[in-house]
This record gives C-alpha cells, sequence and structure tokens, in this order.
C-alpha cells in the first residue's frame, strides 16, 4: 500500500459552550491514500463533518483542536495560517451540503472561479477566463459562456453545486472532501451531481472524502467506509464489507433501520434511545445504552480498535460474528401480505 | 369499500409575477393541475415527487387549508364544508395534519403534555383531570413516557418531538393524518422508530394516512398506494411494492433509478437537466423536455393517466410501446 495521502493521529476536537466542555471528536485516526474515495458515515452531532473541519483549520476559535493531521510530510494541526492557506484548495478542497451560501452573491459567477484561480494558479486576464469556461464544461455546465455573467441566484440549486465543484477543482487539490453535497438536492440531481464527482475523480485522480448520512449514497460511490458515532470511529472497512458484513452493533443497527427500495418489507429494526448529548456521554463504550449486546465492559472501558478482517476495524469489546447481526430482524410486515 | 376521501380533478393556480424590472408580466403558476385521489379507510397512500411539484399543495387542498382553483374534494361521500363553518371545525377533529418540523409546529413555552391536550380544550368538552389522563394515555400510545408531560419542546429529542406531534394530532380520534414529510428531519436511526409507530397506530386504531414525502424507501415501507407527481400533475399510479420494482413511466423510472441502494449496482436513467419552473410548464406531457424517449406527439398533446393491464395508471404516450420497455 502507498503512503497515505492524509493522516489522522489521535485528533480530538473540544468545545467550550457555557462554561462546560464538550468534546465533539474524541481520538479519530483515520488515513486516505492517494487517489482513493472514503466515505465518511454517522448521524447528526457524530463528529463526521467536525473532524474535517478542524484537519483544515476551519473551526472557530473557540473549538480546541489536538491530536496530528498530516499531509504527506506535512503537520496541519497548530501551524501558522499562512502554511494552511497554503494547503486550503491547493492541495484540499473542501464543497458543502448548501451551495448558494458559499457563493457571493453579488459576484458573477465568472468573477468567483477567475479569483480562485488567480489566488491558487496565479492566473490572470484571459488565460484565467480560458480556464474558468474550461472547468464549468468539465462540471457539465452547458452554456458556459454565458453562465461565467450569470449571478448565483439565477442558478437552480444543482447548477449551483455545479459551479462549486468547478471552483473546488480550480485549485487542482490532491484531496477534495464533500461535506453532504447532495443532500439538499432533487433524487434526480443528486445522481447527476454524484456521477459528476465519480468521473472527476477519475479524470484528474484526486482523493475523495464523502461525508454523508445516507448509507445508500456511500455504498454507491467509495471504496473504504468510515463510520462514526459520537465523535468516535467505530468501525471502518472496505464498502462490499462494511455492508455485507458490519461488525459493529451500531453499524448493523444503522443499516437494519434502512428500508429498500427492492424485495420483501419488513420490519425495520429500530435502534431504541437516543444520540447522547456531547457533554453528557457514557463513559465507556458511546453506544452501549443503545446497544442490545452490552455488557459490564461496556459501561465501563472504552472499547479498543480491534482488526476484525482484511483492512476491517471494528471499536467494539464484543467480538460480534461475521454474518450476525445483533438486531434479530424480525418478520415481514402484515400488510405485505395482502 | 367505499372511499374515505375523494378528491376529483384538483386544481391550484397562483397568479405571480414573471420577470423583472417595472413591466412584469403576469404569469398562472400552476402548483397543482388536476389531481385526483382516492383513499380508504385504514390505508396509506404515498405521494412522491421532487420539490415544487405540488405534492405539499396537494395535502393542504386536501385538508382545506388552501382553498382550490378547480375540483372537488369529498370525504366519506360528502363535500368538504366550507372553511371556518362549525362544520368543518367538526370535520376537523377527523382530518389532522403532521408537517416535517416539529419544534416548529409545538409551542416552545408550553410543556408538551399542554399542548397534546389543546385538541381536546377546543373541541370537546372536557374537564382538566380528564384531558390529562387522554393527554397521558395518547403519549403512551406513541411511546412517551408520563414524566415527559411537564418537559418542554426544547428538552426533547427530535424523534420525541415528532412522538409529541402525533400524539397531539391522535387526541381527537381522527380517521385520516395527512403526514408531510414526518419523518425527514429526523435522522437514520429515529426514523425507523417513526416509520414502525405510524405503522403501529395504523394497526391498532385504523387511520388512514395521506403520506407526502420526497423519500422512496420510506414511502415504499409505509404505503398501500403509490402516486408520482411531476409538475403538478400524477403521472403514474399504482400498488406501492410492484411501482418500485416496475416502474412504467419514464419519469418514475428515473425517478426509482436515482435512488443510492445497497447492494448490487442496478441500471441508472440519468436524467438531463433540472425541472422546469412551474410558472413556464413545457407544452404537452411536462415532462417531454427531460425524457430521453419524448416524440413530436408528447410536445404537442397531454397524456391522461390510463389503466394498464395491470391496474396501475400511468400518463404517457409511449407506455404501452414495447420498444420502450426495453430501453429501460
Amino acid at each position: 500500500m502507498s503512503a497515505p495521502l492524509v493522516a489522522l493521529r489521535g485528533l480530538t476536537v473540544d468545545f467550550e459552550n457555557g462554561g462546560r466542555m464538550s468534546r465533539a471528536v474524541d481520538g479519530v485516526d483515520l488515513e486516505i491514500a492517494p487517489g482513493e474515495a472514503l466515505g465518511i458515515v454517522g448521524e447528526s452531532g457524530s463528529g463526521k463533518s467536525v473532524t474535517w473541519l478542524a484537519a483544515l483549520g476551519l473551526l472557530p476559535a473557540k473549538a480546541r483542536v489536538a491530536g496530528s493531521v498530516r499531509l504527506e510530510k506535512q503537520e496541519l494541526i497548530g501551524v501558522p495560517a499562512r502554511v494552511l492557506e497554503d494547503v486550503r484548495g491547493k492541495r484540499i478542497a473542501m464543497i458543502f451540503q448548501d451551495p448558494s451560501s458559499c457563493l457571493n452573491p453579488v459576484h458573477r459567477i465568472g468573477w468567483q472561479l477567475v479569483e480562485a484561480l488567480r489566488l491558487h494558479r496565479g492566473l490572470h486576464g484571459k488565460a484565467a477566463e480560458a480556464e474558468a469556461l474550461r472547468l464549468l464544461d468539465q462540471v457539465g455546465i452547458a452554456d458556459a459562456r454565458r453562465r461565467l455573467q450569470d449571478y448565483p441566484h439565477l442558478l437552480s440549486g444543482g447548477l449551483n453545486q455545479r459551479v462549486m465543484i468547478a471552483m473546488a477543482l480550480a485549485g487542482q487539490p490532491d484531496l477534495l472532501v464533500a461535506d453532504e453535497p447532495t443532500t439538499a438536492l432533487d433524487a434526480t440531481i443528486q445522481a447527476q451531481i454524484l456521477a459528476l464527482l465519480g468521473s472527476t475523480r477519475r479524470d484528474t485522480g484526486m482523493a475523495l472524502i464523502l461525508i454523508s448520512h445516507d448509507l445508500g449514497v456511500v455504498a454507491e460511490n467509495v471504496d473504504r467506509v468510515a463510520v462514526m458515532y459520537a465523535g468516535r470511529l467505530v468501525e471502518e472497512a472496505p464498502g462490499t464489507d462494511l455492508f455485507g458484513a458490519a461488525r459493529h452493533p451500531y453499524t448493523q443497527g444503522l443499516l437494519a433501520a434502512l428500508p429498500s427500495l427492492i424485495g420483501p418489507r419488513r420490519r425495520l429494526a429500530a435502534i431504541p434511545g437516543t444520540v447522547p448529548d456531547p457533554w453528557n456521554v457514557p463513559a465507556g463504550c458511546r453506544f452501549a445504552p443503545r446497544c442490545p449486546v452490552a455488557e459490564m465492559r461496556c459501561t465501563n472501558v472504552p472499547p479498543p480498535a480491534r482488526s476484525v478482517g482484511f483492512r476491517h476495524v471494528a471499536t467494539c469489546h464484543r467480538q460480534v460474528e461475521a454474518g450476525y447481526s445483533v438486531w434479530s430482524l424480525p418478520q415481514a410486515l402484515p400488510q405485505a401480505a395482502e | 369499500m367505499s372511499a374515505l376521501l375523494e378528491a376529483t380533478d384538483l386544481r391550484r393556480h397562483y397568479q405571480v409575477r414573471a420577470g423583472s424590472g417595472l413591466f412584469t408580466a403576469k404569469a398562472t403558476l400552476r402548483a397543482v393541475d388536476g389531481v385526483s385521489l382516492t383513499l380508504a379507510p385504514g390505508r396509506t397512500l404515498g405521494l412522491v415527487g421532487e420539490s415544487g411539484c405540488g405534492k405539499s399543495t396537494t395535502g393542504k387542498l386536501v385538508l382545506g387549508l388552501v382553498p382550490p382553483s378547480a375540483g372537488t374534494v369529498r370525504y366519506r361521500g360528502e363535500a368538504l364544508p366550507a372553511v371556518g363553518t362549525p362544520v368543518w371545525r367538526a370535520l376537523r377533529r377527523r382530518i389532522q395534519m403532521v408537517y416535517q418540523d416539529p419544534l416548529g409546529a409545538l409551542d416552545r413555552r408550553l410543556p408538551v403534555g399542554r399542548q397534546i391536550e389543546e385538541p381536546l380544550a377546543i373541541h370537546e368538552q372536557t374537564t382538566p383531570a380528564e384531558r390529562r389522563d387522554r393527554a397521558l394515555a395518547a403519549m403512551n400510545n406513541v411511546g412517551l413516557q408520563p414524566h415527559q408531560y411537564d418537559r418542554y419542546p426544547h428538552e426533547l429529542s427530535g424523534g420525541q418531538r415528532q412522538r409529541v406531534v402525533l400524539a397531539r394530532a391522535l387526541m381527537t380520534g381522527p380517521d385520516l393524518l395527512v403526514c408531510d414529510e414526518p419523518i425527514s428531519a429526523l435522522d437514520v436511526s429515529i426514523q425507523a422508530q417513526v416509520v414502525n409507530l405510524l405503522l403501529d397506530l395504523q394497526e391498532q386504531l385504523g387511520i388512514a394516512y395521506l403520506f407526502i414525502s420526497h423519500d422512496l424507501k420510506v414511502v415504499r415501507q409505509v404505503s398501500h398506494d403509490v402516486a408520482v407527481m411531476y409538475l403538478g400533475r400524477i403521472v403514474e399510479q399504482g400498488e406501492a411494492e410492484s411501482l418500485f420494482a416496475a416502474p412504467a413511466h419514464p419519469y418514475t423510472r428515473a425517478l426509482v433509478s436515482a435512488i443510492p441502494t445497497i447492494g448490487p449496482r442496478r441500471e441508472r436513467l440519468l436524467l438531463q437537466g433540472d425541472p422546469p419552473n412551474p410558472v413556464n410548464v413545457p407544452s404537452g406531457c411536462a415532462f417531454h423536455t427531460r425524457c430521453p424517449f419524448a416524440t413530436p406527439q408528447c410536445r404537442a398533446e397531454t397524456p391522461t393517466l390510463q389503466p394498464m393491464a395491470n391496474g396501475r395508471l400511468v400518463a404517457c404516450h409511449r407506455v404501452h410501446e414495447p420498444a420502450l420497455q426495453v430501453a429501460a
């Protein structure tokens, strides 16, 4: 295996909130190889977005970040802002859920693209304009020359997200972090944008981190998946292993809670309870209060990360057998029999 | 079986100003343009479509919250009475609504128990003690603990708040619940809890649901029948499992194939472009601008819903052509 492009080691993020500290990210170790597509899955408050905002130094000052984030040889935590400015956009770019709030409403699309090209690539004048045109073409925007003159409010959500992707590509990054890039979009538009991200990755060889709450989106678009719960990494595996043979009770629960689009309808296995508040997390395994197979040690001792297969890691005391789900799947729905 | 709810040729048009500047032309936004649907007691009709297709407006029309521009809604065979009249008020006990954002639907300054009781204070002559007892019973029904009676909305999680909204809607013993994206704001693990609760309540109480959502997987899970909307019209309607297994209308096919799933890869029918602006609906079949199978006939004539051999209703000129089925 090649050396990792980005490696997180023991990354922690604390927020101070009204005098009490809450830990949003708690000791995350994660690597991504050059050109790899990694999915980060988790529910709201799991720390999946905060992890990457922290890695790029994009959190407000009241957040305390500790641990290590390395981009190849370069450490990114605790370095001067100048160093980060050379990384953001050029080496690692990020796109977000709501494209229209990331674009400047008072400037034309073309102006904003040219600005990015000037900052990241030092392009000016005609050369910058030609490159902006090429980028809009690359992200599949028809009639690109006219679109350069448009303001963001004239474009639909899907088109704005394409512009954001074009802008992220402007710096020719080695890694694109896409944080819920299609959550605000309609299903048919989501399919277009995900297809675009996939083809762009194949064409440019950049690595992709796809952060999403939608397991289906992640399953279809990445090679490897990491699952987060309440600030910790609970399971990490190649996509086929994670979705086919999950070993952590939380991952298994997420999969069992998902209705399917084909096959007979069955009653969903709902994980009881709710996600713990960040200022009041359980002492041991954070999933223990909701876990059907939790034991005494799960409540008291944080579980270690264990290798359970090839590149497959589960952070769980209980070594759940492969092919066995802790959530017994109940019988088919009565209405399906009609 | 007689229908609980019968909507015929519902239309809702809005006058809007198109364009910008001083001399704007008046234009008509056809939010809902000829929707007919029937719902039997104790059954669920799922209404799916992308944003702006008119599914939420249809829900409001059914409740009488928005007056229709044309068309009728009949409840148990009788036309909906005029909004605001005593008859209408009495009827509203039987038809309730659940929205996407439970925090927006609750009063932040009142304990949730008091809010659950409120429909009784409006609709029935009851004593405070009676109301409290019935509120506690309803809370038990939706899986809330008695001690949560005195909690304020901000003290509850999103899933618990949606349970409060459901308990409140159930207080007057409705036989129809219009649910507009009831679980879209919830996390995956909580969504499953609420979906199961909705199914349990239907089984126990025999409530019918008009279930409006953009989430096809959830709609398939809860619905007996499904209607697919595109730009104010129903383009396909039929039994839920068969509709998702073998969608017939090209738009339904694209929509179903666009849903990301876990498991074997499926063929994807990738649509070009965005849905058109509802102020400026294309002529003929509104989908022809994005349809890979469109012909000159599709641009000129608006297709109507026609029954297929399997009972499915489809509004497409080319749906019977074998070539179209092969191309899928």
